[in-house]
């Protein structure tokens, strides 16, 4: 390029302030030393350049043609997909500034067997490819599989409850993710800098006695090492040299791009998510532009085209698992904002430019943004977010002022609501046990409502015509304590055998040695269970039962508190469900010494699981979806959205630890009469949503015949994007009976 | 304590008042206003009897919404001025708060009574703001579409003037019965009159509350009555807010 690019190339660190940075691994002190805050508002931001709109062009293009072709445009059948596995690819390579793709074309799905071979094929299968049978001859007969693995060892017992879906959306078949891999690393450091790092960790790992501990730790270790240097080959074919420290914006960019790029031609993860690397960025952007080689249309160029290429992350997965997890997320989560601990908003340009996307390049899923929001964030911030959330639905929101204590200030999240220190702490994902149907089972004496077939334990069931609420609860009790255990015994399986057979080695490269591990536990059903056990309290719940004496139904007699009305009588039942279940949790033992945690999270799962789920005491029927996440029951929280939001805030985040999901819908209107007020109104519910320790918040602002005409004219609305659980979804892609769980959902919109 | 008479409660009321607004919906209602979108609200003697200790103590969960966007309480209708004597007990507690306190009135039961004004003095003095309808400027035609005539409603303008309450002037447009060039003038040339407004309000009359007077058995007098046209929305906040806006 220019001149000056040639001066600060030969020494790539040159104008950075020093720190502890520069003598070991340590990102977050770079960025504490570094990073520019920025205040002001966002007047400076600039438009699409045309390179941006061609490229945005081909990509809707290629979209709906991928769409015209049942969903997936080209699949990989042969090559099995490493970091080297495939040539670069490009989507135009003369326009890009960021390049690199999962294969050798955009668009074209990875074959990735290592989770499991069957799931591969299933997923080809399903999209009318065939994966070749030397591939598929191999990873049957000589390469064993995680999925397999885990069939290996469950127990008849976990089998039974998988299939009857108490436990369900386990990772047993597909990719666990949720690690976030400190991608930034590869931009500041080099891959060179980090394989040395490495090498002398190998060298610290025991002390000469070969437990099977120190054993696995030499052995990962290893290959984090090889993985590193195959990163600097896929460099290479990119025609870049990784080993040294980036030395530009447009380097830091792309290093860090190629960086997560490996890790997602390895791991087809449920969520394969990006860290916290905007405000990181953005000190080389400031760089640039003080060393005059930069402006602000080619650092929002930049920022563009590095979002588009996260927006072309894709796997290929079989309908099932379309079904639980709906619209082909990916969750390339990606944290905005938050606060310092020493009090500093790290809040950046770049915190506006990766926002900005969703006008320059139109509303879409991916990448999950993310905004950690605290009541200090800057004022101007807060309502450049709100009024993007009100364009366009696709940002969630999450409080910084209860993690940031936990986690300090370089964590990220993983998935939808999953916080983790980036680069030092990783999770096993655990999916969710559904306590719904739980509480059938304790009514039953352990058989399924639906399957009629026992798969708890044969505790005694309860014989009365109406239910009591003290023989209820001493009964769920023991019920749960038998899920509790099961459950952990599952998850203690499936994440020895990921460990084994689907190591991901390049992320935990990019991992201090000293990870810290949490058992991710989770529940499903909340409002479900908190509004059955209201009934039986405060109504009178009568049994309905079958010829067998089976209980399938219920009848309430007189009314009852619902969650999600602010009233403390029913809200302190899911409080202390959630309290108690954690407990349980606690008392097992957690592969790798995890530490165990629990979301309330269901992703888009709420309809599956309430599929096999029976009718409930609290009169939802069988079949019916489960509200998502820690949402009130739709159509349940009558007094509007503050009480909806204050209900859901008493969940304590102590005990939740992997977070606690609510999304939240409202029609522009009941935000107020004009655009200035709707900002401001929303901003203050997020602020309000955060004094009183909420966590989690999606934001949706439409008007339910928006979807319904979405429905019908789903070519008109190609970018439409709404949040779900704790993730965005292109409403279009999600099965009609998702659409309309979603539509159904509560939107607030009293005036 | 004393008890309300509560139709309903909104917690996240956005439009009746400044900021993030809980509005406390009584029951009860001396006018019959043919636009009404609440006619559930109109019945005395019937709602859900509520402590003022129960609402505060309900209220003082949403102080964190309030503060982010000096928002606060607002008391609506129904009539609250019906029950006058809980707004007062309401508001003492509320302003121990710090709370922003404002009453959505049409004024339906204004009188100079001394024990009304004896009361609603001392509620004044608690209120930060009062949202006041004035449906029709011209009597007879208030009659119409309220069922009562409007002299005792813009006394109440006046008083409210006098005591230098701040006001914001709420005006329901609903075609041929309160949209009327003429009688919008007349409007306009009455607020001019006062000292103490803030702000005018139209509101475009909509047909979100019909399903209410089917649910109660009434006919619904604006049968085939459609919302005013943008255009006339404008046209009525025109001719309002050519007075002087303080």
């Amino acid at each position: 390029m220019k001149v000056a690019d040639e001066v600060v190339k030969r020494v790539p660190w040159d104008g950075f302030l020093d720190g502890n940075w520069q003598k070991e691994i340590d990102v977050r002190d770079f960025i504490l030393q570094n990073y520019n805050l920025y205040e002001g508002n966002e007047s400076f931001l600039t438009d699409a350049t045309q390179a941006t709109k061609d490229l945005w062009d081909q990509v809707m293009q290629l979209t709906k043609e991928e769409r015209e072709n049942g969903g997936v445009y080209d699949l990989d059948t042969k090559i099995v997909s490493t970091i080297t596995s495939h040539e670069a690819g490009y989507l135009n390579k003369p326009l890009e500034k960021i390049v690199g793709v999962q294969t050798d074309a955009p668009f074209k799905r990875a074959l990735m067997p290592f989770g499991g071979i069957r799931m591969a094929v299933a997923a080809a299968e399903s999209y009318g490819y065939k994966v070749d049978d030397e591939v598929v001859h191999t990873f049957t007969e000589h390469r064993k599989t995680h999925n397999q693995g885990v069939f290996d060892a469950y127990t008849p017992e976990i089998l039974k409850a998988r299939k009857a879906g108490i436990i369900t959306g386990l990772p047993d078949a597909y990719g666990r993710g949720r690690i976030i891999g400190d991608y930034r690393r590869v931009a500041l450091y080099g891959v060179d800098r980090l394989i040395e790092e490495k090498k002398k960790e190998l060298n610290l790992i025991g002390n000469g006695t070969m437990t099977e501990d120190i054993i696995r730790d030499r052995e990962e270790t290893s290959e984090q090492i090889r993985s590193l240097q195959d990163l600097k080959k896929l460099g290479e074919k990119y025609e870049f040299d990784l080993s040294k420290p980036a030395a530009t914006a447009q380097e830091a960019f792309q290093w860090l791009y190629l960086a997560y790029l490996a890790a997602i031609k390895e791991q087809n993860g449920a969520a394969m998510s990006l860290g916290r690397v905007s405000t990181f960025l953005d000190i080389y952007i400031e760089r640039d532009i003080k060393n005059g080689v930069m402006t602000e249309e080619e650092a929002q160029e930049l920022v563009d085209h590095f979002v588009m290429k996260l927006r072309l992350v894709k796997f290929a997965r079989t309908p099932d698992y379309n079904e639980l997890f709906s619209g082909d997320p990916t969750w390339v989560t990606e944290s905005l904002a938050g606060i310092a601990e020493d009090g500093r908003p790290l809040v950046t340009k770049n915190s506006y430019r990766f926002l900005h996307t969703l006008d320059n390049l139109g509303p879409a899923p991916e990448p999950n943004l993310t905004v950690l929001w605290s009541t200090k964030l800057p004022e101007n911030y807060k309502k450049y977010c709100a009024k993007m959330s009100i364009k366009t639905s696709s940002i969630q929101y999450e409080n910084d002022d209860i993690m940031r204590p936990i986690y300090g200030d370089d964590y990220g999240i993983a998935c939808c609501v999953s916080a983790m220190r980036i680069g030092k702490q990783m999770q096993f994902f655990g999916a969710r046990a559904n306590l719904a149907k739980a509480l059938l089972y304790a009514i039953n004496g352990g058989v399924d409502e639906n399957l009629k077939m026992q798969v708890a334990p044969n505790y005694a069931p309860i014989t009365s015509e109406y239910l009591d609420y003290d023989e209820v609860m001493e009964k769920y009790d023991t019920l749960l304590d038998w899920l509790s255990g099961l459950y952990v015994n599952a998850l203690n399986i499936i994440h020895y055998m990921h460990d084994k057979y689907s190591y991901e080695r390049l992320e935990m490269a990019l991992h201090d040695r000293e990870v810290l591990r949490t058992m991710a536990c989770g529940v499903a059903g909340l409002s479900v269970i908190a509004d059955s056990l209201s009934a039986i309290k405060y109504a009178k719940v009568k049994t309905i039962r079958d010829e067998d004496g089976l209980v399938v139904d219920y009848e309430i007699e007189g009314d009852y508190p619902k969650y999600g009305n602010n009233d403390e009588r029913v809200d302190e039942i899911a409080v202390d469900l959630v309290k108690n279940f954690m407990n349980k949790i606690k008392k097992h033992h957690m592969y790798r010494n995890a530490v165990p945690t629990q979301s309330i999270l269901t992703i888009t799962s709420n309809v599956v699981y309430g599929k096999k789920t029976g009718n409930t005491p609290d009169g939802r029927k069988a079949g019916e979806p489960f509200a998502p996440g820690a949402n009130p029951l739709h159509g349940r929280d009558k007094n509007g959205s503050l009480a909806s939001l204050s209900s859901v805030a008493k969940l304590p985040y102590k005990y939740a630890m992997d977070g606690i999901s609510n999304t939240f819908s409202i029609v522009p209107k009941a935000l107020g009469k004009d655009e200035e007020t709707r900002t401001t109104n929303l901003a203050g519910i997020l602020d309000g949503y955060a004094a009183k320790q909420g966590h989690h918040l999606n934001i949706n602002v439409f008007d339910r015949e928006t979807l319904l005409d979405a429905m019908e004219h789903p070519e008109e609305y190609p970018q439409l994007t709404i949040r779900v659980s704790g993730y965005a979804v292109n409403f279009i892609k999600l099965t009609r009976e998702q659409q309309i769980d979603v539509i159904n959902r509560t939107f607030h919109e009293s005036l | 304590m004393k008890e309300g008479r509560i139709h309903s409660i909104e917690t996240c009321g956005t439009v009746d008042g400044p900021g993030l607004r809980y509005v406390i919906f009584t029951q009860g209602c001396l006018l019959r206003c043919k636009f009404c979108h609440n006619p559930d609200t109109w019945k005395m003697g019937s709602g859900k009897k509520m402590s003022v200790q129960e609402l505060v103590k309900d209220i003082k969960d949403y102080l964190p919404f309030f503060q982010a966007t000096n928002g606060g309480v607002t008391v609506s209708g129904g009539e609250p001025l019906l029950q006058v004597e809980f707004l007062l007990e309401l508001f003492t507690e509320l302003k121990k708060l710090g709370v922003h306190t404002t009453i959505d009135t049409s004024a339906g039961c204004f009188n100079r009574s001394p024990h009304f004004i004896e009361h609603l003095d001392k509620v004044l003095e608690l209120t930060d703001l009062v949202l006041l309808d004035l449906k029709h400027i011209d009597s007879v035609e208030h009659k119409e579409l309220t069922g009562l005539s409007n002299e005792h409603i813009l006394d109440m303008a006046h008083y409210l003037d006098q005591k230098n309450v701040p006001v914001w002037i709420r005006h329901v447009l609903v075609p041929g019965g309160s949209d009327n060039d003429a009688y919008l003038q007349q409007l306009s040339d009455f607020i001019a009159t006062l000292n103490n407004v803030e702000k005018i309000e139209v509101l475009p009359y909509h047909k979100l509350g019909v399903y209410k007077w089917e649910n109660l058995g009434l006919d619904y007098p604006l049968e085939g009555v459609e919302p005013p046209t943008e255009d006339r929305v404008r046209n009525a906040e025109d001719i309002l807010n050519r007075v002087k806006v303080i």
